[in-house]
């Protein structure tokens, strides 16, 4: 197999209950020829115990002990398989136990969302719910599938229905790529291979839409930044001067020669050499992991921030960021938390809900500003010193953040920059 | 624009030397846990990229069962050695001998599970805060729920009902005294992906991997050594067959596949076809549907 230069593409799945959720992806799997045999017998005997007709597709996906016990997922579990073409990341989220805080997740490092809906039902509540974590995580490609053709007559009308629907609500979000596909995950049609039952539908299958879906520019090329993880100083006497800068670059590309800043001392340097681990390399772009060392000899550690001289983050002490809350106690105002942001950390407090967002109607409402489990809500931060940040809009990687509570050392928000 | 993007073995090896930084970066005392098995030698292999030009920074931890490959030790003490690292053994016949726990009796017994004893009581006696593993998401349903960054309580018990969210790329680290971290960077490896990188890399491997002549019987479906631990039951017969190993574990458990392949290129090969499991041929993982969670909660690998 060849596949040198093929591209890794994660994705994340949301469904609700009974929507086809596990067997889509239990039929992904199945119709790309990722199961092995031993799992496929394992499935065989556990559909025949229950009673099933054939193979229950979505017993691929089962995990747990409690989950297999209780028929749900309680956590993210991820799912691989390659094609000839990309090698896929299956962020497996479940539908109903604690949503927003397992749904963000999935989708904070996704490049799309993958979301079901019944097409006996059309768009619920819930779809809406999917939408709008999906746009405020910015993911860069949605793919609608609508599923359960089988049961509606493969009606273009019914599909055209719920397009309509669907674009009416989420034209208050902000999504870059929508695409919609008719699907019956059950008997396949428009998974992997395509449907004949579809004649009036033109474009890809799922398989095919996740296989060519453009995601080379779904990382920030234009704005430089390296948040520096560690400091490499090799105690050996031929590397006795070594001062190497350690780090994944964040978004945008560096050269050898380019005149940097390190952030938040300001002081400004040239890029001296980079390394890909042993190797030296002439530049270096995101996601890579590299080592750099500056010409000049100058103070630098863990959590500051090396970026282009004339293309800097903004530095702020006070901000706001939209914040999902993911814990069992609520959000205390005024409390400390520690706030992580790249490798850099500092205290925080939240000095204000500005206000809370009800997930099903978009609407904002400034009375209320108890956030607590699975709250979504705008938020002022205050922070001990100040953070080099850029819109969550224009940089996921520098524009993210996490809440720990130092009493339980628990993460228990997340956040993105406004 | 086009060419500034990873493949895909380039973005799961950045991800990796990331979440091991982070490990050195975020913790006082962290190992690598190695068996001498191709993850943990991959990982090893990452560890060594992510420091350049410094060594590794941390020790190797092998958790010793006694029932071990003679390949597997003498492989393990080369590389220490070309390394330059700090090698801690755990001996689960020490435990044993100590009285911390019991041998299984019976036609099936192992040392498997004992090594969770062993295991825990070196990262306690260490002072370990985070133990580094080779474990992947695709090898096993429980393992599919294990974060990069896994929280262990003070009895060093996994909890996976209950983990912390794990958002982009910011892990968090934290913790009391007394309990401690597993990582897991090589998590969204694939077998077939650590194949291919093995190859692209040529990292060197112990020679189990390949395709040799020994002396096996059959058992469970596959072809298990003949060593000192093994007692034959009746009908079974020593054989000598061409054979290797996909995985290493114990001499006493781990099972070998007929093979021809002998060079790395011809491994890739044999694995792209395979439509088995890895861990198939591993009797360890098939006492029960939930051997590898029962085993994870009490703090194995």
């Amino acid at each position: 197999m060849i596949i040198d230069n093929n591209q890794l593409l994660r994705f994340t799945t949301a469904g609700s209950v009974d929507d086809g959720k596990s067997t889509l992806i239990g039929r992904l799997l199945f119709d790309s020829k990722s199961i092995f045999e031993d799992q496929l017998e394992s499935v065989s005997n556990t559909s025949a115990k229950k009673g099933h007709d054939g193979v229950d597709l979505a017993l691929f996906t089962d995990g747990l002990k409690d989950e297999r016990e209780q028929g749900i997922t309680i956590d993210v579990a991820y799912r691989y398989f390659t094609t000839p073409k990309r090698k896929f990341i299956i962020a497996d989220t479940p539908g109903h136990i604690q949503y927003t805080r397992n749904m963000v997740t999935g989708a904070s490092t996704a490049n799309a969302a993958v979301i079901l809906i019944d097409a006996r039902h059309g768009v619920i509540e819930q779809t809406k719910r999917h939408s709008f974590i999906a746009s405020l995580l910015n993911i860069p490609h949605l793919i609608v599938c609508i599923n359960k053709m089988d049961l509606v007559d493969f009606s273009e009308e019914v599909y055209n229905g719920i397009v309509t629907q669907f674009e009416e609500f989420s034209s208050k979000l902000l999504m870059k790529d929508v695409r919609f596909i008719p699907i019956s995950a059950l008997l396949g049609d428009n998974v992997v291979n395509r449907s004949k039952n579809t004649n009036w539908y033109q474009d890809g299958t799922l398989l095919s839409t996740l296989e060519t879906l453009h995601i080379s520019s779904d990382i920030n090329k234009i704005d430089a930044r390296f948040p520096v993880q560690t400091v490499l100083r090799p105690q050996s006497e031929e590397n006795r001067d070594y001062r190497g800068y350690a780090g994944r670059v964040a978004s945008g590309i560096y050269r050898v020669g380019d005149e940097v800043a390190v952030l938040p001392s300001g002081f400004q340097s040239k890029i001296k050499s980079i390394n890909a681990g042993e190797q030296e390399v002439q530049e270096a772009y995101a996601p890579m992991s590299i080592s750099m060392t500056l010409e000049d000899d100058i103070d630098v550690s863990r959590g500051d921030m090396i970026v282009r001289k004339n293309n800097q983050p903004e530095m702020e002490q006070e901000f706001d960021v939209m914040l999902c809350w993911l814990a069992n106690d609520a959000a205390k105002p005024r409390a400390k938390y520690t706030i992580v942001h790249t490798s850099h950390e500092e205290r925080a407090i939240i000095k204000e809900v500005v206000y809370k967002m009800d997930i099903n109607t978009f609407e904002r409402d400034s009375e209320n500003s108890n956030l607590s489990m699975n709250d979504i809500g705008r938020v002022k931060i205050r922070t001990t010193r100040r953070m080099m940040l850029d819109a969550y809009r224009d940089n996921r990687n520098t524009g993210s953040i996490i809440l720990i509570d130092e009493s339980t050392n628990e993460t228990v928000a997340a956040g993105m920059v406004v | 624009m086009s060419k500034y993007y990873l493949n895909y073995l380039d973005e799961l090896e950045s991800e990796a030397i990331y979440i091991l930084r982070e490990v050195w970066a975020q913790f006082e005392n962290p190992v690598i846990l190695f068996s001498g098995g191709k993850d943990s030698i991959l990982v090893t292999h990452l560890a060594k990229k992510a420091f350049y030009p410094s060594k590794i920074p941390f020790a190797l931890m092998h958790v010793d069962t006694g029932h071990n490959f003679p390949e597997t030790i003498q492989f393990r003490d080369d590389l220490v050695e070309k390394l330059g690292v700090k090698l801690i053994v755990g001996s689960v016949q020490e435990s044993i001998n100590n009285g911390r726990v019991a041998e299984e009796k019976g036609k099936n017994a192992t040392r498997n599970a004992l090594q969770i004893t062993t295991l825990l009581d070196a990262i306690e006696s260490n002072k370990v805060d985070c133990a580094i593993g080779g474990g992947r998401r695709d090898e096993e349903k429980a393992r599919a729920k294990e974060r990069f960054f896994s929280h262990r309580d003070d009895f060093g018990q996994w909890d996976p009902k209950n983990q912390r969210p794990e958002l982009w790329n910011l892990l968090n680290g934290k913790h009391f005294e007394g309990e401690h971290f597993r990582a897991f960077p090589i998590s969204n490896w694939t077998e077939m992906d650590v194949w291919n990188y093995i190859k692209r890399e040529n990292i060197s491997i112990p020679s189990l991997y390949f395709a040799h002549e020994r002396e096996v019987v059959f058992r469970n479906n596959s072809w298990i050594p003949v060593s000192e631990y093994l007692k034959l039951e009746e009908g079974e017969n020593v054989e000598n067959k061409k054979i290797r190993f996909r995985t290493l574990g114990d001499i006493t458990i781990t099972g070998g596949i007929e093979s021809d392949a002998d060079t790395l290129g011809k491994i890739v090969q044999e694995v792209s076809a395979m439509r088995k499991t890895e861990r198939g041929d591993r009797s360890d993982d098939k006492r029960s549907e939930t051997a590898m969670e029962d085993r994870k909660k009490q703090g194995y690998f």
